[in-house]
């Protein structure tokens, strides 16, 4: 009863933020809410599945080089456009891709899809006339509900629509989450996860439901990705590299796996705590490893598991 | 050649992954950082000892001896960290090695700062020779028969050995080895440091021929992944094959064709792990 609460609040205050916190913390919140939606796919594979991805920043990669491709060659500045190319393109690349990959599990399967981020990786650095190399390409300003913003100054744009767009974004990537893992066919993942053997036997074609499940996640990385792009205006290959990958993994545990909400929270408690640590050490490196390996000897479940009383339970999901 | 010598530095790190898989189990990311760690350290103990008026033509000595010795960080980082997590699920034991990742990388930037460090201009002291009518430096002949002395110093030890029976008992059955009376803390602390240390080795060796950069270990540490994988998770003789396979292919695609250098070897290693996910030489021991 006391989440519904806590939402409301929470909700509240995310909606009068940038009216009251100063434009440098409401910028902040823009990669908070864009890796929200990419950790909300990479835990269905990872929490519900059971599938540990070494290169979902593969699809990162797809959405954020498909805005900028779309605004600065073809012209398509529209983001009601651009979000849905890029959850095609992180679609399309995906099928194949975890066709291929949902044959293995464990250490094999985060091989290989460390494997296929390096192959897009080593494509975006490579291919300099196609993708513009090391240095990237450039992400235009993306127009909103079809209007171009022209009177806004890049961090008005950013603290106001972009800001309100966004937030929609990850709210309906949110419920469209919350209802995937609270059908059948989320219940069928976390049967798989637990014991494939029994879930095979039971009729759950595993292979397939793996599949669906890697695409979902692909499509949100896709979508969290093509997000990413505009508040720094700029893409660049780094997106796509496996210690991106790695990041994003750590995020998840940082909030907690085992629980719906636990990504969320892990993208906001990196994103901040990033942010300090920079702001008084530059080695965030070292801490964050410190912190990792925290978490991953002390405390596996996450700042969830930390403020959950019993160890970390399954949310219901219905 | 010049794969060959690569070739050479590649198989220290991955015979270094390999032999801490084997028994083990973990996959260790951190591979890359000590290589990285090496180099600079070999940096280090090689100014060091120039700077106090060592003959530069004895420089490999500092090289080998600073490389070796930071290896050494092998036990702290087996006891300190890696022997709370070996009933976990695998998934926290590869993501306790990217912790380790992260934490060296930042470590070596502390320590050594952000700019490339190299040796100088040791590297072709030894001069060069002709072989096969390519010219190749002397150093990197040297190197390549070390590692080579190394591959079957290793050989020698899994299968000669005492201690090596002890690695394949526990590689193969931990539970069996340890009702027999051996205490596996020992050997875990020992091959962990034996697989730190070759790759410490392989980051000092390396570094005469370039310079020591903080990403150089990320960037590693995908190369050595490949050479295990087309190698097969586990063996010392897939090791062997891989890094000369990578080695190679990755010289030859940057005369021929520079744009297709490393997606090539990424590309075999997805066909690899597709069509043969043992690898060449997979599923046999450590």
């Amino acid at each position: 009863m006391r989440t519904p609460v806590a939402l409301a609040v929470l909700g509240l205050a995310v909606l009068v933020l940038p009216l009251v916190a100063p434009p440098y913390y409401v910028t902040l919140m823009l990669p908070f809410m864009a890796y929200g939606v990419i950790l909300l796919g990479l835990n269905l594979l990872f929490g519900y599945t059971g599938l540990v991805s070494f290169g979902h920043a593969l699809f990162i990669g797809i959405g954020a080089y498909t805005g900028a491709v779309l605004t600065t060659k073809l012209g398509v500045r529209h983001m009601e456009l651009i979000l849905p190319a890029a959850a095609l393109a992180a679609a399309v690349v995906a099928a194949p891709v975890g066709a291929l990959c949902v044959r293995y599990v464990k250490i094999y399967f985060g091989m290989l899809t460390l494997a296929f981020g390096m192959v897009f990786y080593t494509f975006l650095l490579k291919f300099y006339r196609l993708t513009g190399g090391d240095e990237g390409m450039r992400m235009l300003r993306p127009y909103l509900l079809g209007r171009e913003w022209t009177g806004f100054s890049k961090v008005d744009y950013l603290v106001g629509p972009y800001y309100y767009f966004s937030l929609a974004v990850l709210v309906l990537a949110t419920l469209v989450m919350w209802r995937i893992v609270g059908s059948p066919f989320g219940l069928c993942l976390k049967t798989i996860r637990d014991n494939p053997l029994k879930a095979e036997s039971l009729g759950v074609s595993v292979a397939r439901h793996r599949w669906y499940a890697f695409m979902i996640s692909a499509v949100y990385a896709g979508v969290g990705g093509a997000l990413l792009a505009p508040p720094t205006g700029n893409v660049d290959p780094t997106l796509a590299y496996w210690t991106h990958s790695g990041n994003i993994v750590f995020m998840v545990l940082l909030g907690g796996f085992s629980s719906f909400f636990g990504p969320l929270l892990g993208a906001f408690a990196f994103i901040f705590l990033q942010d300090t640590v920079m702001s008084v050490f530059p080695y965030w490196r070292l801490i964050f490893g410190a912190v990792l390996a925290f978490i991953v000897i002390f405390a596996p479940g996450g700042l969830m598991g930390l403020f959950a009383r019993r160890p970390p339970v399954e949310v219901s999901g219905a | 050649m010049g794969g060959v010598f690569h070739a050479a530095i590649l198989f220290l790190v991955a015979a270094g992954l390999q032999v801490v898989f084997g028994v083990q189990k973990i996959f260790n990311l951190a591979c890359g950082s000590f290589y990285a760690l090496g180099a600079y350290t070999g940096v280090s103990a090689v100014g060091y000892f120039t700077g106090h008026g060592g003959p530069p033509a004895l420089f490999i000595v500092p090289l080998v001896a600073g490389g070796l010795a930071v290896g050494l960080v092998g036990i702290l980082v087996e006891r300190g960290l890696l022997r709370f997590v070996y009933d976990r699920d695998e998934t926290f034991q590869l993501l306790l090695t990217f912790a380790l990742v992260l934490m060296l990388e930042d470590l070596v930037r502390m320590t050594w700062g952000t700019a490339p460090v190299s040796t100088g201009g040791l590297y072709l002291i030894y001069g060069q020779a002709r072989v096969l009518g390519a010219t190749v430096p002397v150093y990197n002949l040297i190197v390549i028969g070390a590692s080579l002395a190394i591959a079957l110093g290793i050989g020698w030890l899994l299968t000669r050995t005492a201690f090596g029976r002890i690695i394949r008992a526990a590689a193969d059955n931990r539970e069996m080895a340890e009702a027999l009376g051996v205490d596996m803390r020992w050997v875990y602390v020992r091959v962990f440091t034996l697989g730190t240390m070759l790759g410490t080795l392989g980051g000092a060796l390396v570094i005469p021929a370039t310079a020591a950069m903080s990403e150089m270990g990320i960037e590693l540490i995908v190369e050595a992944f490949a050479v295990v994988v087309i190698g097969g998770l586990g063996s010392m003789r897939g090791a062997f094959v891989g890094a000369l396979v990578v080695g190679v292919l990755r010289s030859v695609a940057i005369s021929a064709y520079p744009e297709l250098e490393m997606l090539l070897i990424y590309l075999i290693v997805i066909a690899v792990l597709i069509w043969r996910p043992r690898g060449l030489f997979g599923a046999a021991v450590a």
